[in-house]
């Protein structure tokens, strides 16, 4: 088996997802290669290097790949992926914007946010937004895979020692083009990587009471979450969405406040290790996969938290 | 320039799913089907974009047994000029789908084709990159915002972290988002019209595509079922269990 794990990253820093990914492939065995695409990402590959596990480290360094645009970043990774049984990516947006491309022009399927390894063929898979999980095998002669990272505990970031080989090849295919972009800058931790989030929903009543669980936040070192229903009332932005239309998180602790638990929300963060949550309706269905159930005016109950913390 | 919305028939989202006893699938006897969700936002941003003059026909095409009609009527009753079934008994993955909407796009030469972003039965977002890469055409998936200007498009998309700009080279492929638009109801005159909208049914023969399994899906099961845990009646007994017993702060 020879796999390649394409890494996700910012052309400055290896994003932890991509630790994942390659966590997955180790149970999957074999020899783990990892493709660094990007522009004067350098800086990346020298990362990855040191991750356990890593074979090689491929380094396609060019203007074209700088904003990982599906069209040059499928072209270059079907070229590579004649060498591979197994090609793997971190179910970011960027990996599920390439990866079915990449397996259109193999002529593959491909197996998509895989939870579980079960054998070198064969996955598991949440559908009906995780409300069942299938079990599916892939009998095509490449595998084309994406991971959920937060199923998969990270491999270690240090330890390896992998040698980086660049690759001259450059895929561009000039039909698409980058115009600009609007990141959220926060100070606060990654939702995706957290340890703790907490997270509000159309309890909170308006963007600006959001200031309550940031508090909160901050003593706690937490990610700022929200559910679907509280993005759709405009109170905050989508990318602050936990649940199967936005993020999927697995922090070790996940705080819902406000929040009445629809399956959708679920979804997202049913696989975190302790759930709390704070919640005035006694009859909400979030208290049925919490831990720790508060029934409390968040309003009170949120100042409280913030103070005795 | 003409548009193609590709949609899928799915179990209605406000349907709890529930697995078969024997593991083989999900139930969906007499289970409420309906349009799902992101490819009704594909059918409302291709209306928008007729209406405001800059798509001159809207076709909608659906792959999948007879019952997917009712869908395409959907659709039609929505604004869709007409309807193409590429009937099926099962329904294909994702490759297969997109081999076979890359023949109609062959024949219909859309200017851009929009999908939704993934279906809410088989979670797999794949069809519309899928059919970018058959197609050849440059694709913008996940969009929050769509616009056209001369020969190209415009998407907005949501990425991790926020959102980018791409501008793409007409023709291309296009998948929704959820904040693209809040699609419309289908007004009673419309829905009586729409049956009258013309309905043209193909074979994966006809198209010249063979159907063929890649993924073979061996078990579905329940997700574990997650216990409910305890009630805590202050704040102060919550911030005593998350240390001394959950021990995660």
């Amino acid at each position: 088996m020879s796999i390649l794990v394409i890494a996700e990253h910012n052309n400055q820093a290896l994003n932890p997802t991509t630790l994942s990914a390659l966590s997955a492939a180790q149970r999957i065995g074999g020899e783990i290669d990892l493709l660094v695409a990007g522009s004067g990402c350098r800086a990346v590959a020298d990362e990855a290097a040191k991750a356990a596990g890593v074979g090689k480290v491929l380094l396609a360094d060019a203007q074209a790949y700088e904003h990982a645009l599906a069209e040059n970043l499928a072209a270059l990774v079907v070229e590579l992926a004649g060498r591979y049984s197994h090609i793997l990516a971190p179910a970011g947006t960027t990996a599920k914007d390439f990866m079915p491309r990449v397996a259109a022009l193999l002529d593959v399927g491909q197996v998509s946010e895989i939870i579980a390894v079960e054998s070198a063929d064969t996955f598991k898979r949440p559908i009906y937004a995780g409300n069942a999980i299938a079990t599916v095998r892939s009998d095509d002669p490449i595998k084309v895979i994406t991971v959920r990272a937060s199923a998969f505990d990270p491999a270690a970031a240090e330890g390896g020692n992998a040698a980086i080989e660049t690759l001259s090849q450059v895929c561009d295919a000039g039909s698409s083009a980058f115009v600009g972009e609007e990141l959220v800058r926060s100070e606060r931790p990654d939702l995706s990587a957290a340890r703790v989030v907490i997270s509000g929903g159309r309890g909170l009543g308006s963007g600006e009471n959001f200031a309550l669980l940031e508090k909160v936040a901050d003593k706690l070192g937490a990610a700022v979450g929200a559910s679907r229903a509280a993005v759709d009332a405009g109170f905050v932005s989508n990318d602050m969405q936990v649940g199967q239309t936005g993020k999927i998180v697995a922090p070790e602790l996940y705080i819902a406040v406000g929040i009445s638990g629809a399956i959708q929300h679920l979804a997202g963060m049913k696989d975190s290790k302790v759930i709390v949550a704070i919640n005035k309706d006694e009859e909400a269905p979030i208290f049925q996969v919490a831990d720790y159930g508060l029934v409390a005016d968040l309003f009170e109950a949120l100042p409280e938290l913030e103070a005795k913390l | 320039m003409k548009l193609l919305v590709c949609v899928k028939r799915v179990i209605d989202y406000n349907v709890k799913v529930r697995v078969k006893a024997d593991n083989s699938d999900v139930d969906l006897a007499n289970v409420k089907m309906a349009l799902n969700p992101f490819c009704e936002i594909a059918v409302e941003e291709a209306i928008r974009l007729k209406e405001a003059g800059v798509a001159s026909e809207v076709i909608v095409v659906s792959v999948g047994p007879k019952a997917v009609q009712e869908q395409l009527r959907t659709a039609m009753a929505l604004g869709a000029d007409r309807a193409i079934q590429i009937d099926t008994d099962t329904m294909p993955e994702p490759l297969d789908v997109a081999k076979l909407l890359a023949r109609v796009v062959e024949q219909e030469q859309p200017g851009l084709v929009i999908l939704g972003k993934q279906s809410i039965d088989s979670d797999n977002n794949q069809t519309g990159q899928m059919l970018a890469a058959l197609t050849g055409r440059p694709q913008g998936t996940f969009a929050y915002a769509l616009k056209v200007e001369g020969d190209k498009a415009v998407v907005t998309r949501e990425v991790d972290g926020g959102l980018r700009t791409l501008s793409l080279q007409l023709p291309a492929i296009v998948t929704t988002d959820l904040r693209l638009n809040e699609p419309r109801y289908a007004k009673l005159p419309d829905i009586m019209k729409a049956k009258k909208k013309p309905l043209e049914v193909k074979t994966p023969a006809d198209l010249g595509v063979e159907l063929k399994r890649h993924i073979i899906q061996l078990k579905v099961e329940a997700p574990a079922a997650r216990k409910a845990g305890i009630r805590v009646d202050s704040v102060d007994a919550l911030i005593d269990k998350l240390k001394h017993e959950a021990k995660v702060i």
